[in-house]
């Protein structure tokens, strides 16, 4: 079995640090500057975080050691997992998804497990999402077996509610809802929606990437849902590392605490230990317990902030973005779908359908331009309802003044569209390679996703 | 809060309120119905400051007992040179998201291809994804994925992979409505019965997958023929590895597997009690399979205008934010900065320094295993096959396994991982597991301890 070539580089430590020093530079991040991705909660990370993680007394720590020589940072995980139920309304929290669609698919196999011990598993083989979901939730139910079906948005942007009473069912198996949605807008008749959902026997799944905007100020549990995932890298300020790691804690309530994965922890007297004794569980999702480092992050960050600075933050998120769009939907070109009158939570989505239409400049242009302007664009062109959908999410530690900043910019970039497209055409300029062409990359002829396959 | 909070401040506040045309911040939330408002505030513990914290974590965490201890089984304690963590904490990298915009993207996307193109030249195959979030859900997606593939519904898996990775799988087979059969091992050899296998396969065989080295740490010694059985019926070979291994050991592609998932985090990453990891998955190149991978790929190409190399994610017709529920995964969010971590690893180890680290964690689990055997008379490991790393320690008629690591954490030295229920056939057992932090003294500090605690002599 012995091998010859592996076909590693052969460089030097100086040359190694040169050239990922270089990388970063050719990488935005929020401590670089304005980072409003929508549906991201892109806010900036207390540094003290990255120096609690790395503590040594936790790196070094194996999974596989007894639980008697980790009390320590058992002790942190469950206070950890009490801090999320008190947040959510939940009655417990498994703390093993590493991410919020590792959490979706946990909730929707629990979903699944739960109508398989009612003898309903061949029944109930539908989940209803709205149509303004995320991808990840429709890609998570189906890989636990669900039908996906979908329900519309109304004229005011939230989920229609006579439109969900014809597809609710006995085939139902649950609903997976975000509120705000990702439209920004406030589910207020959440608790009508999840009455008609358990009236025929279906359960309520929150799709925690939005929980931002009511953080200490409303719960899930409280608007009536049986399972939430929660967004670590999101809400709790873990920073999103380029893409990864995250981690999704999911929680449930009542008897459906029963389904959660197992190993979970639990306290018995002072001591603190895993247990398999959850009489449905579905089992795994993770090899060991989870995104320990990102999770002692985000207790971190609730113990700095507290209660009221949680609420505190989402006030300010809410704040801030209703500013944004305030100064933004003045431009010509740029509308406010849906009613202008609710006020948008954390995030709000724009369409830039009508400068498109009058200038021929599409979204994307206008997103490539932004970076010239030294900011990273927000989401565009999702949530999918909306066409050139420009979905904003400032996060409360972003300033008025880089706000301000922010909106000038794409003031001037409006201006362009009109005066001189040509100029956003060529965007980018200023970063450090101009526009890709993406079509070639993944053009089967042309693509090249590795050296090893280059060299072929 | 004013110090995370720039706008937390009356003035700021009133304008920016007088800007959107509301009179107060409560007016944002009247949509909020009262019946569902937190009265109050949340029951927390109050707020301490960054002065503070460390204090109130660091008590805590003294609770942690300080140990040598030798555990394997898909995360290992290894050294981290200190570049690594050096270049990681850039903010440009750490608080980047997903490169959806690739032009101000370029640095974490090119750090990925690069981690791809590693990955390649370890596995010997033609493409990798960016990262899955863990070896356990790599392989759980790796047996979705060939049952995609090959339009079947029963996976195989091998009886010695690791049990906590058999979990995530049957998991997720459970939500796919894949059948998974364990083939029993020939526990003698360690390793897989190949007689076995030939009954298990049938027709409706999507996939076997096969650990090398296994989760006891043995090695197949012909996983030529194993891919051949699998192929002579259509299905699929998945191989899941430790990337150590790949030093010495012969790279899955050259002998057939079609997937090969594993573990990246030993590759510049610490434990962290087991999480983040990095979940490790490749392929070969062909259109039916290049079309079923899960997870995030980024590929080198061109500016529009031809000046410039440029790199950019490809493929994103199989993901979750274009084809939803036809995805090939829901995953979105994964272990970048490992990944980018294990870039940077693999760069400073280079094709000598990767090879010299492979062949020495070899040598030190054949000196450890062999002086068990030799000057304490134990079955280490207790099956006839070679071994990478990791491997059985068998105690069989002479104490309780249990017992003798609780004893060993008495003496600061944590002597393996329980296996005697995982696996019945090898009696009272551990899982051993070496890295580079253990010393020689280490070592003989872990014989001298079972020395004694078995009470001097064989
Ligand atoms: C609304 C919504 N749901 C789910 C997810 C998936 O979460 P993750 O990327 O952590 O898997 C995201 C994030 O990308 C999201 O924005």
């Amino acid at each position: 079995m012995i091998r010859r070539e592996i076909g590693l580089p052969r460089v030097s430590q100086p040359q190694i640090v040169r050239h990922y020093t270089r990388l970063s530079q050719m990488n935005f991040g929020v401590d670089t500057g304005t980072y409003p991705l929508g549906s991201c909660t892109m806010k900036y990370s207390p540094k003290i975080m990255e120096k609690i993680a790395a503590h040594p007394q936790v790196k070094h720590l194996h999974p596989d050691q007894p639980v008697d020589t980790v009390q320590g940072i058992l002790e942190i995980l469950h206070e950890l997992a009490g801090f999320l139920e008190e947040i959510t309304g939940m009655d417990r929290f498994s703390l093993q998804p590493a991410a919020g669609a590792q959490g979706e698919l946990t909730g929707a196999l629990m979903i699944r497990e739960f109508n398989r011990s009612r003898g309903e598993l061949k029944i109930r083989r539908e989940m209803i999402i709205p149509d303004s979901a995320h991808g990840t939730n429709p890609a998570s139910a189906r890989m636990a077996g669900f039908a996906v079906v979908e329900v519309p948005s109304d004229e005011y942007g939230y989920v229609d509610v006579e439109a969900l009473k014809s597809v609710l069912s006995h085939r139902t198996a649950g609903m997976m809802l975000t509120n705000p949605n990702t439209l920004g807008i406030f589910e207020k008749r959440i608790r009508e929606v999840a009455d008609m959902t358990h009236e025929v026997g279906a359960l309520l799944y929150y799709d925690g990437a939005n929980l931002n905007a009511i953080a200490g100020i409303a719960r899930p549990g409280d608007m009536g849902f049986d399972l939430v995932h929660l967004n670590l890298h999101k809400t709790f300020g873990t920073p999103h590392g380029g893409g990864g790691p995250g981690s999704g804690p999911v929680g449930a309530k009542g008897e459906m605490t029963d389904y959660l994965p197992t190993p979970i922890i639990e306290r018995v007297g002072d001591r603190y230990r895993f247990t398999n004794s959850l009489k449905h569980s579905i089992g795994r999702v993770h090899p060991y317990h989870g995104n320990i480092a990102v999770l002692l992050r985000a207790y971190v960050y609730i113990r700095l902030y507290g209660a009221e600075g949680l609420r505190r933050a989402a006030e300010i998120a809410v704040l801030n973005s209703n500013y944004m769009k305030a100064r933004l939907v003045k431009l010509p070109g740029i509308e406010l779908p849906f009613h202008p009158e609710i006020p948008r939570k954390h995030e709000f989505v724009a369409s830039f359908e009508s400068l498109r239409r009058e200038t021929g400049v599409s979204l994307k242009e206008v997103a490539k331009r932004l970076m010239d302007r030294g900011f990273h664009p927000p989401t565009v062109y999702f949530p999918l309802i909306v066409p050139e959908a420009f979905m904003a999410e400032p996060t409360e530690t972003e300033s008025k003044e880089e706000i301000d900043r922010y909106c000038e910019a794409l003031a001037q970039i409006v201006q362009e569209a009109r005066t001189q497209p040509e100029k956003i055409r060529e965007a980018p300029r200023e970063t450090s390679v101009s526009r890709i062409d993406e079509a070639r990359a993944s053009r089967p002829s042309t693509m090249i996703p590795s050296y090893t396959w280059l060299k072929k | 809060m004013r110090a995370y909070l720039p706008n937390d401040d009356d003035d700021i506040v009133a304008e920016m309120l007088g800007e959107i045309g509301v009179d107060s911040l409560d007016a944002l939330f009247l949509d909020v119905p009262q019946n569902i408002r937190i009265e109050g505030n949340l029951d927390l513990p109050s707020p301490v400051t960054e002065d503070e914290i460390k204090g109130v974590v660091e008590v805590k965490l003294r609770k942690n007992l300080d140990l040598t201890a030798f555990l394997g089984g898909g995360v290992w304690n290894q050294n981290v040179p200190a570049v690594v963590s050096h270049l990681l904490s850039r903010g440009e990298f750490l608080t980047s998201y997903t490169p959806y915009q690739p032009e101000i993207s370029q640095g974490i996307i090119q750090a990925l291809f690069e981690y791809q193109s590693m990955v390649c030249q370890l596995t010997g195959m033609d493409v990798a994804n960016s990262s899955m979030y863990d070896w356990g859900s790599a392989a759980a997606e790796a047996v979705l994925m060939a049952s995609r593939v090959t339009h079947r519904g029963k996976a195989l898996i091998a009886s010695n992979i690791g049990p906590h990775r058999r979990r995530v799988i049957e998991t997720y087979a459970r939500g796919a409505g894949i059948n998974v059969t364990a083939v029993e091992a020939d526990w003698e050899a360690g390793t897989l019965d190949l007689e076995k296998l030939k009954e298990d396969i049938d027709d409706k065989t999507s996939s076997l997958y096969v650990e090398i080295p296994s989760y006891i740490g043995s090695i197949e010694p012909s996983p030529r023929d194993i891919a051949e059985l699998l192929h002579d019926r259509n299905a699929l070979l998945i191989v899941g590895v430790d990337p150590l291994s790949l030093g010495i050991l012969k790279p899955p592609g050259q002998y057939g597997a079609d997937i090969v998932v594993g573990e990246g985090q030993p590759l510049g990453s610490s434990p962290f009690l087991g999480g983040p990891l990095l979940g490790i998955f490749a392929t070969r190149r062909e259109r039916e399979i290049l079309r079923q991978i899960p997870g995030r790929i980024m590929g080198m190409t061109k500016t529009l205008d031809r000046s410039q190399r440029a790199f950019t994610m490809i493929l994103q017709t199989r993901e979750q934010h274009i084809r939803r529920e036809r995805a090939t995964s829901n995953i979105c969010t994964n272990e970048t900065l490992s990944a980018t971590a294990a870039a940077i690893y693999l760069s400073l180890l280079g094709e000598e320094g990767f090879r010299r680290l492979s062949e020495d964690l070899s040598h030190r689990a054949a000196y450890l295993s062999k002086k068990l055997r030799k000057d304490v008379g134990l079955s280490s490991p207790p099956y006839s096959g070679s071994f990478y790393r990791d491997f059985l320690v068998s105690f069989e008629g002479t104490k309780k396994a249990g017992q003798l690591v609780r004893q060993g954490i008495d003496r600061g030295v944590l002597l393996g991982t329980e296996t005697t229920h995982a696996f019945p056939h090898y009696g009272e057992s551990v899982l051993t597991g070496v890295s580079d932090v253990h010393t020689k003294e280490d070592l003989d500090r872990y014989v001298e301890i079972v020395k004694d605690l078995l009470g001097g002599d064989p």
